[in-house]
């Protein structure tokens, strides 16, 4: 890492992340809301449901869910119904879908600002929003973007400016690591750990096979980071009694040295948090 | 009954109503109804229903030049899902910004023919999608120069608008689609063209090539010289399974889809996996590109034969 001496405009190194901000339930008419922000790029995301019943050609054995996009102006066209279909398939993958049959979830997401990385902006507002609604999630989904210069060197989450100039990147998301309260005895059977497997993968421009196996590992290294913060901000806004009554057997490490400030409201934590808390039991931290 | 029930499957089973075996009856049915299962045998013994074995691709072929008011135009089939491509190349002002540039436009349509899922009046939800795929894959691929459909530099260049249209969706659209736009431009015929007295770009009709009479051409080259194509495969993940150019059956049972795009010097394109149940691990995604590198060649050679072929005729 110290090798690769990136300038990029805003000081920060090849491996830096802008700060991260999340604030959940700022919404008061939507069953779950989250606004996101890395540096400039500000996505807001909002979840009605599950409401009953499914549209026509899904399947009403399952869950279905609706991504509406809302770009900052203008219409929508191509590049945002892409938008909408990457975001709910990604959706698809993390929520447990057989839990409400026959309803259906719908996640707006507003973009306030896009200074690049938009797309995993606004898949971490969505699944930070869904955790807001108590929608059950097996895990949570953390995105990233890595960009490959023209010197062959990998930089994260680039700004557009960035993005204009570099030669390829590529949209990476992943599941957030399960930290389970039980012996993590079941799992032996599989050989690759889920954190390591890619549920979303969007490239733009040539890049060379390496350099693409290149920017999983350095995605997959940001992503645990991301996903920490997800974790400490979804500790921060849930009162600590509610912890302690649930989740006794947890030690939870008190280490917030180096994360940008929360904008967390204090929320009234309703039956949903509970539930939502007790889905993310999965992935709080050990260490 | 039994015929409109099976209409999917390709087979007419129903046809000669009571002269049907009993127990292809029953198979047809648990198909039907435990379409999941049914698949899962199959890959137990690792081979699909269609016989064909986990990692080969369909049956693939090209006809160059089905549409004869087109400038350069393909019919591709892999399987059943068709695909005809169309260019047309018009004469434009190109930007300020980009004067000797000409440039492309690129549109992918599903007719309501092409699928029980699309209904008349409504599009299909994934056309946008592939039409936005396939423009950033030709683009960012670099297989066209766009200098090179540049005609004065500044006063006019070249618009070429291609239109794939899709005439049977039965899976792997998008591979479909972008061999049908390779092909398209490497049949693509750039018409000859000259200015007339008042300035403006007009086409020259063939039969006045040889008069002497004829004003100078603007253009002599007559091909496109195409730099490193792209080939594509897509592949369904199932659990530890990968099976290589999904139908629209297996597509709609077995949801994990990565598209790899590779170009002609095994340059990653694109590696496309919106979601999915299963997760895709560095060993699987390199087991997908290992297959598109297989593909890529199967699809070079066929390219060339047609290629081959035309120039005979």
């Amino acid at each position: 890492m110290g090798a690769m001496t990136v300038d990029r405009a805003d000081g920060r190194s090849a491996n830096q992340l802008r700060p991260l901000a999340c604030s959940r339930n700022i919404l008061h008419r939507a069953h779950g809301s989250a606004r996101w922000s890395q540096g400039d790029t500000i996505v807001l995301a909002a979840v009605y449901g599950p409401k009953a019943g499914t549209k026509k050609g899904e399947n009403p054995e399952k869950a279905s869910i609706e991504v509406i996009w809302k770009p900052k102006t203008g219409q929508i066209g191509k590049l945002e119904k892409e938008y909408e279909m990457i975001l709910k398939r990604t959706l698809q993958s993390v929520c447990l879908m057989t839990i409400h049959p026959n309803t259906t979830t719908s996640i707006i997401v507003q973009v306030f600002g896009d200074d690049g990385a938009l797309l995993p902006c606004a898949i971490n507002a969505s699944c930070a929003a869904l955790v807001d609604a108590g929608i059950p999630l097996k895990h949570l989904a953390v995105a990233i973007c890595c960009g490959l210069t023209e010197g062959g060197s990998v930089i994260l989450d680039p700004t557009r400016a960035e993005e204009q100039k570099i030669q390829a990147f590529a949209y990476l998301v992943f599941p957030n690591s399960p930290l389970s309260v039980l012996p993590s005895a079941p799992s032996a059977e599989d050989d690759a750990p889920i954190e390591n497997g890619i549920i979303t993968s969007v490239t733009h421009g040539v890049m060379p096979v390496v350099e693409y196996f290149n920017c999983l590992e350095r995605g997959r290294a940001a992503c645990a980071k991301i996903s920490e913060f997800h974790r400490r901000s979804l500790e921060s806004q849930v009162p600590v009694v509610a912890r302690k009554q649930t989740f006794e057997v947890l030690w939870w490490p008190h280490t917030l040295t180096a994360w940008p400030e929360f904008h967390g409201f204090a929320c009234n934590l309703s039956e949903a948090d509970v539930l939502t808390v007790a889905c993310c039991c999965m992935d709080m931290p050990r260490t | 009954m039994a015929a409109s029930s099976t209409s999917g499957s390709g087979r007419d089973i129903g046809g000669s109503g009571g002269g049907l075996a009993a127990g292809e009856m029953e198979v047809e049915a648990y198909r039907r109804l435990f379409p999941l299962p049914f698949y899962e045998r199959h890959l137990l013994d690792s081979v699909r229903p269609d016989a064909r074995p986990l990692h080969r691709a369909r049956d693939t072929s090209i006809a160059l030049g089905p549409v004869a008011s087109a400038d350069g135009s393909a019919l591709v089939k892999i399987g059943d899902t068709t695909m005809l491509a169309a260019i047309k190349l018009e004469v434009m002002t190109p930007s300020a910004d980009a004067p000797d540039e000409g440039s492309l436009a690129i549109e992918f349509h599903m007719p309501p023919i092409c699928s029980p899922i699309v209904r008349p009046g409504r599009p299909a939800e994934v056309a946008p999608v592939i039409s936005k795929q396939l423009s950033d894959v030709i683009v960012s691929s670099g297989m066209i120069n766009l200098k090179e459909l540049s005609l004065i530099s500044g006063k006019a260049a070249w618009m070429a608008y291609l239109d794939i249209y899709c005439l049977n969706a039965d899976g792997s659209l998008f591979d479909a689609a972008l061999l049908s736009a390779i092909s398209s431009f490497s049949h693509l015929q750039i018409p000859l063209v000259s200015l007339s007295d008042d300035g403006r770009v007009v086409a020259v009709p063939g039969d006045l090539l040889e008069d002497k009479s004829t004003p100078e051409l603007v253009n002599k080259e007559r091909k496109l010289l195409l730099h490193s194509i792209p080939f594509s495969l897509t592949c369904i993940l199932h659990k530890k399974y990968i099976l290589a150019d999904p139908t629209a059956e297996e597509e709609s049972i077995m949801e994990t889809s990565i598209t790899v795009v590779l170009d002609s010097s095994e340059r990653l394109v694109s590696i496309y996996k919106p979601g999915g149940s299963v997760l895709a691990h560095t060993s699987t995604v390199k087991d997908c590109i290992v297959l598109t590198k297989h593909r890529m060649k199967e699809l070079q050679n066929i390219l060339e034969d047609s290629l081959s072929a035309m120039e005979v005729v």
